[in-house]
C-alpha cells in the first residue's frame, strides 16, 4: 500500500505543529494556506504561553494550571483533554526553547515567567510582547527544514473550499481554489486536519486577521461536521479601537503591572496625568481585590462595560477607559512589552510610556468550534481539527496565554493520530467522490461569477458585523439575538443577489471574499441561535435576564448540525466530562 | 457641509502581461484612517474619482498591525507597510504602487517567495534531534537574548530588498533579511552547528560580497532591525571562513 498522505489546512501554530509531527513520523504532508504560512494569524498573539514550570519558587503545578483553566472556563470544558494539555505544557515550552524561540530570560539564563489573568502564579513564558510571532517562526523554520527534505509540500495561496467525502461518509481529500490562477482542483488524502483558526470576521471588526473568516469550518459544518459551543465568543477587555480593526493590547500589559482606571467624576476633562490618585477609580482593583487587574477576560470586559455604560464614567463620555503603564520605568517596559507599545504608538500616535492608553473591549477569540472527540477527530471519519477552529480546551472562557499552548498541543496530538488513522484506512473506491465534489464546487463558482444583482458583498459583510457586534457579544438579550438571526436570514436572502464588481479569472479577491461571505453567514447563525438557546450566564456568555449559571440545565456542550432548512441549524446538548474537578461557584473577588 | 476626503492614485495592472494604468480615487476621511482602510473603502464602492466603475484593488494584507509582513507596497515612493501608513501623515494625492523588485501578480500584489527560498538556502533553522521530550533547552543569558530577539523580529516584508540597489537579477543578491537570519542562527547554541555551511552559502555570487553599503535597508526596516550590523558581522565571518577553507584545501 502507498504511504499515507495527509492534508493539513492552515499554517498557524496548530497546523504547523501537526505538520512537524507527521513529517517526523515519516508521513507525507500537503500543507494548504491562504497566506504564506509565516504570515498566519498566530503572529498576532502577544503576551505569552502558559506552562506550570514552577521556576519562580511558588509551588505551581500542572494540577493548578488544570484547575485554573477549568475554573476560568466556568466548567464547560471536557476535563480529560484539558488535563492532558496542562500536563504536556512544560514539555512544549522546553521544545520551543530548543527550537530557538528567544524567550525572555532570568539573570541566570533560565526562562522568565510572568503572571496572566485568572491565576495567582507566574506561569507565562514570553518573548517580549510578540510571543506568537516568535513561536510561529520557530515552527515555520522546522517546517521549512522538512520542506527542504521533500517531506512537506506547501500550497500557499490556495484556499480550502470543501472536504471530499466518499460514499461511506469518510474523508478522502479536499477541494481548493488557487487564489492567483483561480484554478479549482481536488487533492486526494487519507486524512485531513483543519487548523483554520478563529471566526473574528463575522463580527466585522475584531482583533483577528483578515483571513479569520471561519469559512473552512463553516464549509465542513455544511457537509455534516458538528459545531460545538458556537455561542462562546471571547471579547478581550483591552483593544485599541480602530477604523479597520480592533488592535489587541495584550493582557501582559496588566501582567507587568498595568492598571485600568477611569476618572471618578463623569466628564472630567483634565489630561490623565493631571488627575490625582485619589480621583481615579481603579474599578477592577476595588471590585476584585484578590485578582485585581488580572481577573479573567470575560470579567474584565463586563466590568468595563458596566463602568462605561451603567456608571457613565467612560473617558470624556466616550466608550474608553485608561490602561496605565506610566508608573513603570521605561527600561522594563521596553524589555518586556516593546512590541505592543510600538503598535499603540504607531496607530494612535501617543507614547504609552508617557501617557495612559485609551482602550475598549473587542471581539478576540472563538472558544467554540468544530466538534472533535478526545482524539481531535470530528464526527466525519478522517476529518480532524486542531487549534482555535475546534472547541475543546477553553470551555466558556479562555484564560490568557492558554491559546498558544492549546494550538500546539492540539496540533501535536492530531498529527500522529491522523497518520495512524490513515495507515488503517482501506483504499478508496474509484475516485472517493472527488469528481462529484469538484463538480459541485465548479457549479457554485460558475453561478457566483455569472450572478446578476445589486448587492455588494463587502457591504453585506459590514451589516453582518454590525449586527453581530451589537447583539451577540458582551451583553445578550433574547430579543436582540432573535433580531440578529432575522438580520442574518435577510442577508442570506440578499446574498442571492450578490453582484461581483470583478468577474475576472486572475487574482480575483472579490470572488474569493464572496465565497467566504456565504460561509460566514451560515456560521453566524450557529453563534446567534446557540446564544439564544442557552438561557443562563456562563463565562463569556452573559444574559442579564438569566444572570446565574445553571448547571442543572446547561452544564452541557452545545452541538449544532446543518439542516439546510431555512429555520437554521439543529441543536442538541451533550454532557460535559467533569470527572476530575467538581463544578463550584466561580468568583474572583476572593482566592478560589 | 462637504465631507473631508482623501485623494489616492493607485497603479493598476490586471495581470503580469497587462499594461499598467493609474486610477484616481476619492474616499471619505476619518480619524486614524490608514492606506489599507482606504483600499477597503474602494472595494465597498469600486468607482474612480471621475465616476468610472472599476474593480476592487488586489493587494495582500492580513494582520493590519504590522506584524504579519503582508501589505508592503510603495506609498508616495517609499516602501512601507500599508496598514501602519496613516493617511494624516501622508502628502496627498497619495500615490500607491506595487513593490518593483518582485514579479507582479496583480495591482499591488507581488510574489515575494524568493525570500522564503533564500531562507532554505542558508538553512535558517535550529536542527533539533526531534520533538520528543529531551528536557530543557540550552541556557541563554539575557544579554544574548537581547541581541537575538531583534533579529528574530523580521516580518519578511522584503522592504529591505526593495530599496537595496544591489538586489536585482544581475547580482542575485540574497538581501539583508536573509543575512540577518544567518547571524541569528549562527548565534544560537544549537543552530551554530550549520555555521560553516551558512557562511559558505553566502560566500559566492549573490552572497554578502554583493552588499554596496548603501544602508537603505536599515533606514527602511519597519522593525528597526540592525541590518547593517548583521551584514558586517556576517561579512567578517564569511571572510574568516573563506580563509579557513583556503588553508584546509
Amino acid at each position: 500500500m502507498a504511504a499515507p498522505r495527509i492534508i493539513v489546512v492552515g499554517g498557524g501554530l496548530a497546523g504547523l505543529a501537526a505538520v512537524i509531527k507527521i513529517a517526523e513520523a515519516g508521513g507525507s504532508v500537503d500543507l494548504f494556506s491562504i497566506v504564506p504560512v509565516k504570515r498566519s494569524h498566530s503572529v498576532c498573539a502577544q503576551g505569552g504561553i502558559n506552562a506550570a514550570k514552577n521556576l519562580k519558587g511558588e509551588g505551581d503545578t500542572t494540577d493548578k494550571h488544570f484547575d485554573d483553566t477549568i475554573y476560568g472556563g466556568d466548567f464547560l470544558a471536557n476535563q480529560t483533554p484539558v488535563k492532558a494539555m496542562c500536563e504536556a505544557a512544560p514539555g512544549i515550552i522546553d521544545l520551543l526553547d530548543r527550537m530557538g524561540v528567544p524567550f525572555n530570560r532570568t539573570p541566570e539564563g533560565l526562562l522568565d515567567f510572568r503572571r496572566f489573568g485568572g491565576t495567582l502564579y507566574n506561569r507565562t513564558a514570553f518573548a517580549g510582547a510578540t510571543t506568537g510571532q516568535q513561536l510561529l517562526y520557530a515552527l515555520d523554520e522546522q517546517v521549512r527544514r522538512y520542506e527542504s527534505d521533500g517531506k512537506v509540500k506547501k500550497y500557499e495561496g490556495w484556499e480550502f473550499l470543501s472536504a471530499v467525502i466518499d460514499s461511506k461518509g469518510q474523508a478522502r481529500g479536499i477541494t481548493a481554489l488557487d487564489l492567483r490562477t483561480m484554478e479549482l482542483r481536488s487533492f486526494p488524502a487519507d486524512a485531513i486536519i483543519l487548523a483554520t483558526g478563529g471566526i473574528g470576521a463575522i463580527f466585522g471588526k475584531s482583533t483577528n486577521s483578515v483571513v479569520c473568516t471561519g469559512s473552512a469550518q463553516s464549509a465542513v459544518f455544511q457537509q455534516g461536521v458538528y459545531y460545538a459551543n458556537g455561542e462562546f465568543i471571547q471579547v478581550h477587555p483591552t483593544a485599541i479601537p480602530g477604523e479597520d480593526k480592533l488592535r489587541l493590547m495584550s493582557e501582559s500589559a496588566r501582567g507587568e503591572g498595568g492598571r485600568v482606571w477611569v476618572p471618578r467624576t463623569a466628564g472630567d476633562k483634565r489630561p490623565a496625568r493631571q488627575i490625582p490618585e485619589a480621583e481615579r477609580f481603579y474599578f477592577l482593583e476595588e471590585w476584585y481585590p484578590k485578582y485585581g487587574n488580572l481577573v479573567p477576560r470575560d470579567i474584565a470586559t463586563r466590568a468595563i462595560h458596566k463602568v462605561v455604560y451603567e456608571n457613565g464614567l467612560g473617558i470624556d463620555g466616550q466608550p474608553m477607559v485608561y490602561l496605565d503603564l506610566t508608573h513603570i520605568d521605561r527600561a522594563t517596559l521596553n524589555r518586556k512589552l516593546e512590541g505592543i507599545l510600538d503598535i499603540y504608538e504607531k496607530f494612535v500616535g501617543d507614547d504609552p510610556r508617557e501617557v495612559p492608553m485609551k482602550i475598549f473591549p473587542g471581539m478576540h477569540y472563538t472558544m467554540g468550534g468544530l466538534w472533535v472527540d478526545f482524539n481531535q477527530m470530528t464526527n466525519i471519519p478522517g476529518i480532524f481539527a486542531a487549534g482555535e477552529c475546534e472547541y475543546q480546551y477553553h470551555g466558556a472562557n479562555r484564560l490568557g496565554a492558554n491559546s498558544l499552548v492549546s494550538c500546539i498541543f492540539g496540533g501535536f496530538r492530531s498529527g500522529p493520530i491522523a497518520l495512524e488513522y490513515a495507515k488503517n484506512l482501506p483504499a478508496a473506491e474509484g475516485d472517493g467522490g472527488a469528481s462529484a465534489e469538484l463538480a459541485r464546487q465548479a457549479e457554485i463558482n460558475g453561478r457566483l461569477l455569472k450572478n446578476e444583482g445589486t448587492e455588494n458583498p463587502f457591504k453585506l459583510w459590514r451589516e453582518l458585523g454590525q449586527t453581530m457586534t451589537e447583539r451577540v457579544t458582551v451583553i445578550r438579550y433574547n430579543k436582540g439575538i432573535k433580531q440578529a438571526d432575522e438580520k442574518i436570514v435577510e442577508l442570506l436572502d440578499r446574498y442571492k443577489k450578490v453582484n461581483l464588481s470583478d468577474r475576472s479569472q486572475w487574482a480575483n479577491t472579490t470572488f474569493a471574499f464572496a465565497r467566504q461571505l456565504k460561509n460566514m453567514l451560515e456560521l453566524s447563525r450557529i453563534v446567534a441561535q446557540g446564544a439564544l438557546l442557552r438561557d443562563e450566564s456562563r463565562g463569556a456568555h452573559y444574559k442579564p435576564d438569566f444572570p446565574d449559571r445553571n448547571d442543572e440545565k446547561f452544564l452541557k456542550t452545545t452541538k449544532a448540525s446543518f439542516t439546510g432548512d431555512p429555520a437554521g441549524p439543529r441543536f442538541e446538548f451533550e454532557d460535559v466530562d467533569i470527572q476530575y474537578i467538581k463544578p463550584r461557584p466561580r468568583r474572583y473577588d476572593v482566592a478560589k | 457641509m462637504a465631507t473631508k476626503t482623501v485623494q489616492l492614485e493607485i497603479k493598476r495592472q490586471a495581470s503580469p502581461d497587462a499594461p499598467a494604468v493609474w486610477e484616481k480615487f476619492e474616499v471619505e476621511w476619518r480619524p486614524g484612517l490608514n492606506v489599507t482602510s482606504a483600499l477597503m473603502d474602494i472595494a465597498l464602492n469600486p468607482t474612480t474619482a471621475d465616476g468610472h466603475a472599476t474593480t476592487p484593488v488586489t493587494y495582500d494584507s492580513n494582520c493590519l498591525e504590522e506584524i504579519c509582513g503582508s501589505c508592503a507596497m510603495r506609498i508616495n515612493g517609499r516602501a512601507r507597510m500599508a496598514c501602519s501608513s496613516l493617511i494624516d501623515n501622508l502628502e496627498q494625492p497619495i500615490r500607491v504602487e506595487p513593490l518593483t523588485k518582485f514579479p507582479l501578480v496583480r495591482d499591488l500584489q507581488v510574489d515575494r517567495s524568493v525570500l522564503f527560498e533564500n531562507l532554505k538556502r542558508v538553512k535558517a533553522w535550529v536542527p533539533i534531534d526531534g520533538t520528543y521530550d529531551l528536557g530543557s533547552g540550552p541556557r541563554v543569558f539575557p544579554q544574548q537574548q537581547e541581541v537575538n530577539y531583534p533579529l528574530s523580529n523580521c516580518i519578511s516584508c522584503t522592504c529591505c530588498m526593495e530599496v537595496c540597489p544591489q538586489f536585482n537579477e544581475e547580482t542575485g543578491f540574497v538581501g539583508a533579511a536573509t543575512i540577518a537570519q544567518v547571524k541569528l542562527f549562527n548565534n544560537h547554541p544549537t543552530g551554530k552547528v550549520f555555521k560553516e555551511e551558512r557562511l559558505r552559502a553566502l560566500a559566492g555570487d549573490g552572497g554578502v560580497q554583493e552588499c554596496g553599503f548603501a544602508q537603505n535597508c536599515v533606514e527602511i526596516c519597519p522593525k528597526q532591525i540592525p541590518l547593517t550590523n548583521a551584514i558586517s558581522d556576517v561579512s567578517r565571518d564569511v571572510l574568516i571562513q573563506k580563509a579557513k577553507d583556503l588553508l584546509r584545501s
